[in-house]
């Protein structure tokens, strides 16, 4: 396990060596992924300012589930770029390349690119989220600030789960993997607002089949002292980022599924 | 105790069909139809500690496939399969630790970092202790010249460059048994040579088992006693290359260019292969006339542009003995 | 011309060989359209304050989006842009035919066969079973025909824009990623444009990216008149002109530095 720790670190250290040899266009990436996800919020804003409230909710606090799910999924983006890209891993048959490799495929994968392109979109997320709480006023005692931290880091675990899944998904086909966007990307627009202005149906594929809710919708309502519409007890609301920790957990048994199949069918 | 053992390995594929057209390719978003494809229909060989040997066949007649399953990339659908005493399907991770891989068309150096820095992390991977990591390398890179090329970029280098740093990289871990896929693809000549001269370099120093897959049969002619040769999923020939050769065909190719064309008279010795303007390939026997003094013969009475020797193409020679086999 | 349409056919082959990407598209676009109708439904029940448009045309106008939103001009051609940086685009001079042009139409073959494929499907499911409606009138349904084409132009137009902009380097690449940007989010793609505040209206009335989307949109859903619409055309039409010229002029400059500098 140690060992494992060390080469992924050696890992990451050469992806980033690497991606410094291309700084301009780092910069400039990195620039355009703030621009476009600050032109989104301002879109948002503007949705607002028409309707003045969604469902009782008020800009800030969508806010405050906007800048969750951002900062989640921007860290999560850049660690599980391998898994992300994937698609290409096994179109140019470089899969073969890590088989052949005495270390778990896994590891290989999540080891290939630390992005860091993503900065753009996480320091966007983090001022969003900063915004929010300073324009509601909430108090930050050390259990909420753990709660925040708790919820990034379920989210990331989450997504990071469906970035697995989606590369799995690969030993079958390369080809609709736009399917599963819906899940990452469309995840992450559904997880901007309160679950519960969806309908039912909806709702409840981000609460029990992606858990998007546990890591963002409950524990923001503990956040914001707000009860539940949905009746979920304040307890369970503290606890249900670790359903993102739970959620990325299951991800390897599907990979390992996948990798089988790669082996006898050899594409 | 052979270093490698294959008996009767079968694998099938299963392929889903193209239907031409649009209403085909519309209904094939609804509803495919497969069809099996033996890509090994019970392969058989063995070899020795120490032995180069060259494994060859047309596109698509089961090299790769082969070379999967020994790798343990791929799992068969049955026959046996022992390498360095293990199955490879079987412990993947204890399997490839003793075996190094080259794929001519992908390096496994990292693009954007110095060769350097790959091969360093090539010992991490490999968890190579750091004493004997260092001497493997030394000595590698001294026998292959390669100091000044260390600190460049991966992306940077040439690709006859690329190919042997990537040989030394699948070499750090002091691997018993090497694969060479297509090594020289896509090298210019000059830089084939260097390849081979470097292959041929480490097999008298280091002596690893070595199984090289090529189109090129110069690259078997420069580095291989032994030729096993696959056709249709299966061992079409096995021993060596002069036997492949003899047994086949005796004859070589002389592409002659004449100053201008149409001039061709009916020479005795040598028949015309094909000919395209002033282009013509001959082929002759050697037995009956040395190609020296064919040369000479074509060259006094001919206005020659330029000439060229070769043997018949490894498609030509298969198809020989194809057309051999059957009666 | 038949150097233009052989390009133009060949493209359209290869791309329905990926039918199966398609057929994910188009899923992938119906479940977006869903999150998006569903969250201005709540917008609409939360507040009586009158909206710049209905609830009906606003479901129409985002499934629009959805249908057509391979029209907004993300990402450079990547074949030029793969020849602009590896310099092989002195190679595409020598070639009989116009270069602007080449590209252009490739841009174009790229655009339409996608753009239809992914149309017909939203158009077939969403039109009976999502709430969208059809074009208010015939007439309406003939000048949204005729303005997607004049968007599918401005599209083309805008791409090679940022694609000539990459024979600027560095510079080059932070122009196309602005112009992505800028059309994304001032076509109407992200939010329809009226939801916009009032104050920037004349702002997005001006610039050419509405062109791309909200034009066509509402002459579609009936927000705009013909009669308000055929000046609109005018303005599609007057910006793709304007924006050939000038990428015509760079693209000249461009290769003349390129050539200059021995690149």
């Amino acid at each position: 396990m140690a060992d494992a720790v060390r080469l992924y670190t050696r890992y990451i250290g050469a992806s980033l060596r690497a991606q410094m040899q291309y700084r301009a266009s780092f910069i400039m990436n990195a620039l355009g992924h703030l621009a476009i996800t600050a032109g989104e919020f301002l879109s948002l804003a503007a949705l607002f300012g028409r309707f003045g409230n969604i469902d009782g909710w008020t800009l800030p606090e969508v806010a405050l589930f906007y800048g969750l799910v951002s900062c989640a999924f921007a860290l999560c983006e850049g660690v599980a770029r391998g898994f992300d890209d994937f698609s290409r891993t096994i179109r140019n048959g470089d899969f073969d390349r890590l088989l052949v490799r005495p270390r778990s495929t896994l590891l290989q994968v999540a080891g290939q690119e630390l992005q860091l392109l993503r900065v753009g979109r996480f320091l966007q997320g983090l001022a969003v989220l900063i915004w929010s709480a300073a324009t509601l006023g909430i108090a930050w005692t050390l259990p909420r600030i753990l709660l925040v931290l708790g919820a990034v880091l379920g989210g990331v675990c989450l997504f990071y789960g469906l970035f697995v899944l989606q590369a799995t998904l690969c030993f079958w086909t390369v080809q609709s993997l736009e399917v599963m966007n819906t899940l990452t990307y469309g995840g992450v627009e559904t997880a901007q607002f309160p679950v519960t202005v969806y309908r039912a149906w909806f709702r409840n594929i981000f609460i029990y089949v992606v858990p998007l809710a546990c890591v963002t919708y409950f524990p923001a309502l503990a956040i914001l002292d707000r009860a539940d519409a949905l009746g979920s007890p304040t307890w369970f609301q503290w606890l249900a980022p670790l359903v993102g920790v739970g959620f990325m957990a299951l991800a390897p048994q599907v990979w390992h599924f996948g990798v089988r199949h790669y082996r006898s069918t050899g594409s | 105790m052979p270093a490698v053992v294959v008996q009767d390995l079968v694998k099938t594929f299963r392929v889903a069909e193209r239907r031409p057209g649009l209403l085909g390719a519309m209904k094939g978003l609804f509803h495919r139809e497969y069809h099996t494809v033996r890509a090994l229909d019970g392969v058989g060989f063995s070899l020795q500690p120490g032995e180069l040997v060259g494994y060859i066949g047309p596109n698509g007649a089961g090299k790769s496939t082969t070379v999967k399953v020994l790798a343990g990339i791929l799992v068969p659908d049955s026959g046996r399969c022992e390498v360095l005493g293990q199955v490879p399907w079987q412990e993947r991770v204890r399997h490839v630790r003793n075996i190094g891989v080259v794929f001519g068309q992908r390096t496994q150096l990292w693009w954007d970092l110095p060769v350097i820095e790959s091969f360093d992390l090539l010992r991490d991977i490999y968890a190579v202790p750091q004493v004997q990591y260092a001497a493997t390398r030394d000595e590698l890179v001294a026998l292959l010249g390669l100091g000044p090329l260390l600190d460049t970029p991966v992306r940077q280098l040439s690709l006859g460059q690329r190919m042997r740093c990537d040989i030394v990289a699948s070499l750090l871990h002091r691997p018993a048994l090497l694969f060479l896929d297509e090594p020289t693809i896509g090298l210019d000549a000059v830089s084939k040579l260097a390849v081979r001269d470097f292959l041929l370099r480490l097999q008298r120093e280091q002596g690893v088992t070595t199984i090289l897959t090529t189109h090129d049969m110069d690259d078997i002619e420069a580095l291989c006693t032994r030729v096993i040769l696959i056709n249709h999923g299966s061992i079409a020939f096995d021993g060596t290359l002069e036997a492949l050769r003899g047994r086949v065909t005796q004859e070589r190719y002389l592409t002659v260019e004449f100053a201008d064309g149409g001039a061709w008279r009916d020479e005795p010795d040598v028949t015309v292969v094909r000919s395209n303007g002033q282009r013509y390939t001959l082929s002759f026997d050697p037995r009956q006339i040395a190609a020296a003094d064919l040369i000479a013969r074509i060259a006094a009475r001919y206005p020659v542009r330029d000439l060229l020797v070769e043997n018949p193409p490894i498609e030509t020679i298969i198809a020989r003995l194809y057309d051999e086999d059957q009666p | 011309m038949s150097a233009y349409l052989s390009t133009f056919q060949a493209r359209g082959r290869v791309l329905l060989q990926y039918r199966e990407a398609a057929l994910a598209g188009v899923v992938t676009q119906l479940f977006w359209g869903g999150i998006r109708i569903m969250i201005y439904e709540a917008f609409y029940r939360s507040s009586s304050a009158a909206q710049p448009m209905s609830y009906a045309q606003t479901v129409t106008y985002l499934w629009l989006i959805q249908a057509m939103l391979l029209l907004v001009p993300w990402r450079v051609d990547p074949e030029a842009a793969a020849s602009i940086r590896d310099g092989s685009v002195a190679y595409e001079m020598v070639r009989p035919a116009d270069l602007y042009w080449y590209w252009f139409s490739r841009g174009l073959a790229q655009r339409v066969l996608p753009v239809l494929m992914r149309a017909a499907p939203i158009f077939i499911i969403a039109m009976p079973f999502f709430g969208m409606q059809a074009p208010v009138s015939a007439a309406a349904a003939l000048a949204w025909v005729a303005s997607i084409g004049a968007a599918a132009l401005l599209s083309c137009a805008i791409t090679m824009l940022a694609t000539i902009s990459l024979l600027w380097s560095v510079a080059g690449d932070g122009v196309s990623r602005l112009l992505a940007t800028l059309a994304s989010l001032l076509s109407g793609s992200v939010v329809p444009l009226p939801f916009y505040p009032d104050w920037a209206q004349p702002v997005l009335n001006a610039l050419p990216f509405r062109g791309l989307m909200d034009i066509p949109f509402r002459v579609y859903t009936g927000d705009v008149t013909l009669g308000q619409w055929l000046p609109l055309l005018g303005h599609q039409l007057i910006w793709t002109a304007v924006l050939v010229l000038i990428g015509r002029w760079l693209l000249a400059r461009g290769l003349r530095r390129l050539v200059v500098q021995g690149g």
